[in-house]
């Protein structure tokens, strides 16, 4: 077993499946110097600049080269330093990559993972914060990912650069440094198949990406008093695990979800709406969803913490659902 | 305009000439249909603009790659599509070269290394530069070839997607076929500065400006601008001037241009010009019109059998979005 942060997983998931596969290269602002959070660092050595590759400052070109290298038998893996920046190539991603494959009836698939670091971390304020996975759920083609651990982050990275359609990856900038024992060999992990953090009966939350550790949190605060929660990580929102999430909530006929995006319109609103067709008759309180209100993300620290969903206020939700 | 040539090649200007034949009867075809409502959705016809398809298309090789543009069915059939399964993906059927789900603006034939038409102006630029990223880094000996239009240059992927095959070294052949305008609005109107070869040069990508409605012209320069990528000397910009003499659609009868104006530029159709020179060589008119009439029966047939092909099956309908998931899921119950 090896002592493993989420990001060094992430490294170690690109360099085994670059190993593996001469196919797959890297390109990306930076990625020469390691990347702007170190993911890449050392990776040049191993592979030359050809495979790690530096790229300008033209996030529709990253993007839409990398739809045009995968149409014509690579498997890119680009870097958007920022989910944030990722929106310079929203027709790349949308109207081109999400799309090749079905408008093109099927004669070439688009094998390229979009890394997106999202998420709030140290005040980056309101261009370098959001968490805007719901919009790419939104979009039939895109395989959406966000991992909250560096296990997860170790083997759906795999899947994803195995996967031979389009996936976003989005990594949250907020857990880079946790870490976890992971094996010598991870096989890639499964879209579709969500995680059981903590088995309960009386309600059950959940999340994904970094929220999960406040779901976790919430879970242990309320297990002191007596209530016993079921915490599930989606990790992956489309395809996601209603089977698992339906399950669980048959089981304990309540639901919290808990989302660091803007609740309105968020991905928070898809699983509650489905829970609520599947199970409404059988629900014993309201289905209730947490998030960000409907604000860009301050700067200051203190305006910052106001919107953050906490464990707090998910053991709240909870309890008001008892 | 043409003028004598010291390599006019009479039998290789008989066949150019041949092809576009070939491209106006689709599009005149396609255009017939379109009024029937056998043609489902847009279609953006290039007549006037043939000589840019056959002269730069005509003078890729087989294993080259090529990215086109929402106004590409004489780029998609000079690549070697097939006229019916063009004609029926353009009527939704069965056994169109999309299985009828591209339509006009998203053609693609793989099998000819056609990876797509394009419905976004200016998109498959950046998109051209990654197929040639990928043909670099596999190490292969072809060139990517991509297609656009005037109204391309004043996109975002003009700039990054030149710059970036600059960088890289990229094997790829910029093309701008010129037609004078971008949708219904004359493209010199709204374009800064001195043009797209400027443009490209600006970012140190040798740039050539030729005669678009010269077939033989485009061909040359396209031949020797494609030696110099494979060569290894790197991004290549042709600038292909012509004239668009129908409108930016099927439908559009572009009344922002006079009679007189358009009257003109039809004494400059390629296919016209290509035809004067071979009867200036002795070329025989029936030879000439043979051509055209053989085009037009191509056409007509592959126009009745994609009348009769059958539309795609529903099962189609959820093919090829994704391995994973549900495309069902969530929008509403069976």
């Amino acid at each position: 077993m090896v002592t493993t942060t989420y990001m060094e997983a992430g490294r170690r998931a690109l360099a085994e499946e670059m190993r593996r596969d001469p196919t797959v290269w890297a390109v990306g602002e930076d990625l020469g110097r390691g990347g702007v959070f170190g993911q890449y660092a050392g990776m040049v050595e191993e592979f030359g600049p050809l495979r790690i590759s530096d790229a300008p400052i033209s996030e529709a070109a990253i993007l839409g080269s990398a739809v045009g290298a995968a149409l014509a038998g690579t498997r890119p893996v680009v870097e958007m330093r920022f989910a944030d920046f990722a929106l310079c190539a929203v027709d790349e991603l949308v109207n081109q990559a999400a799309k090749a494959r079905y408008m093109f009836g099927g004669q070439g698939g688009v094998p390229l993972v979009v890394r997106e670091p999202m998420g709030m971390w140290r005040s980056s304020a309101a261009q370098h914060s959001q968490s805007l996975e719901a919009w790419y759920v939104h979009i039939p083609g895109l395989t959406v990912v966000a991992p909250a651990t560096p296990g997860d982050n170790l083997r759906l990275l795999k899947a994803a650069i195995r996967s031979d359609d389009p996936v976003v990856y989005m990594e949250h900038k907020d857990l880079w440094g946790i870490e976890e024992e992971l094996g010598e060999d991870e096989p890639p992990g499964e879209f579709g198949s969500a995680r059981t953090v903590r088995d309960g009966n009386d309600a059950t939350v959940v999340s994904w990406s970094a929220m999960v550790r406040n779901a976790a949190a919430a879970a242990e605060m309320l297990a002191e008093e007596g209530v016993s929660v079921e915490v599930i990580d989606l990790r992956t929102l489309w395809p996601w695990d209603r089977g698992a999430v339906l399950a669980s909530v048959q089981k304990t006929g309540r639901l919290v979800v808990a989302q660091e995006a803007v609740s309105v319109g968020g991905f928070g609103a898809e699983v509650a709406a489905t829970v609520s067709e599947a199970h409404f008759g059988s629900l014993k309180a309201p289905v209730k969803r947490l998030g960000a209100p409907r604000i860009p993300i301050p700067y200051a620290k203190p305006l910052e913490d106001m919107l953050r969903v906490g464990p707090d206020a998910i053991a709240a939700a909870v309890r008001a659902q008892l | 305009m043409s003028g004598p040539r010291p390599n006019l090649d009479l039998e290789r200007l008989a066949d150019r000439h041949r092809r576009m034949h070939r491209i106006r009867a689709f599009e005149e075809q396609a255009v017939a249909a379109l009024e029937e409502g056998l043609v489902l959705g847009a279609i953006h016809p290039s007549i006037g603009q043939e000589a840019c398809a056959v002269g730069a298309v005509g003078s890729l090789a087989r294993e080259d790659l090529l990215l086109s543009t929402h106004r590409g069915h004489g780029h998609t059939l000079e690549k070697g599509a097939s006229a019916v399964a063009m004609m029926r993906e353009l009527f939704g059927r069965e056994g169109g070269n999309c299985g009828g789900k591209g339509g006009s603006m998203h053609i693609a034939d793989f099998s000819v290394g056609m990876l797509g038409a394009n419905g976004v102006v200016g998109a498959n630029i950046n998109i051209a530069a990654g197929a040639a990223h990928a043909v670099r880094l596999k190490g292969e000996r072809r060139i990517v070839c991509c297609i656009f239009g005037d109204g391309a240059v004043n996109r975002g992927p003009f700039l990054e997607g030149l710059n970036w095959a600059r960088v890289f070294d990229l094997p790829v052949l910029f093309v701008c076929e010129d037609n004078a305008f971008a949708a219904t609005t004359r493209t010199e109107a709204m374009t800064g500065g001195p043009g797209p070869a400027a443009r490209a040069e600006a970012l140190g990508i040798p740039a050539r400006a030729v005669d678009g409605n010269d077939v033989d012209v485009v061909a040359e320069v396209t031949t020797e601008l494609r030696e110099r990528i494979l060569d290894g000397g790197g991004p290549q910009f042709l600038w292909a001037k012509t004239w668009r003499l129908t409108g930016h659609t099927a439908v559009d009868k572009a009344a922002y241009r006079d009679a007189g104006e358009v009257e003109e530029r039809w004494k400059d159709d390629p296919i016209a010009r290509a035809a004067d020179t071979l009867r200036a060589h002795g070329v025989a008119g029936e030879t000439l019109s043979g051509h055209r009439e053989a085009a037009v029966q191509e056409m007509r047939a592959a126009y009745e059998e994609a009348k009769a092909a059958d539309w795609p099956e529903d099962r189609a309908l959820y093919a090829d979005v994704q391995d994973v998931g549900d495309p069902r899921e969530a929008a509403f119950r069976w």
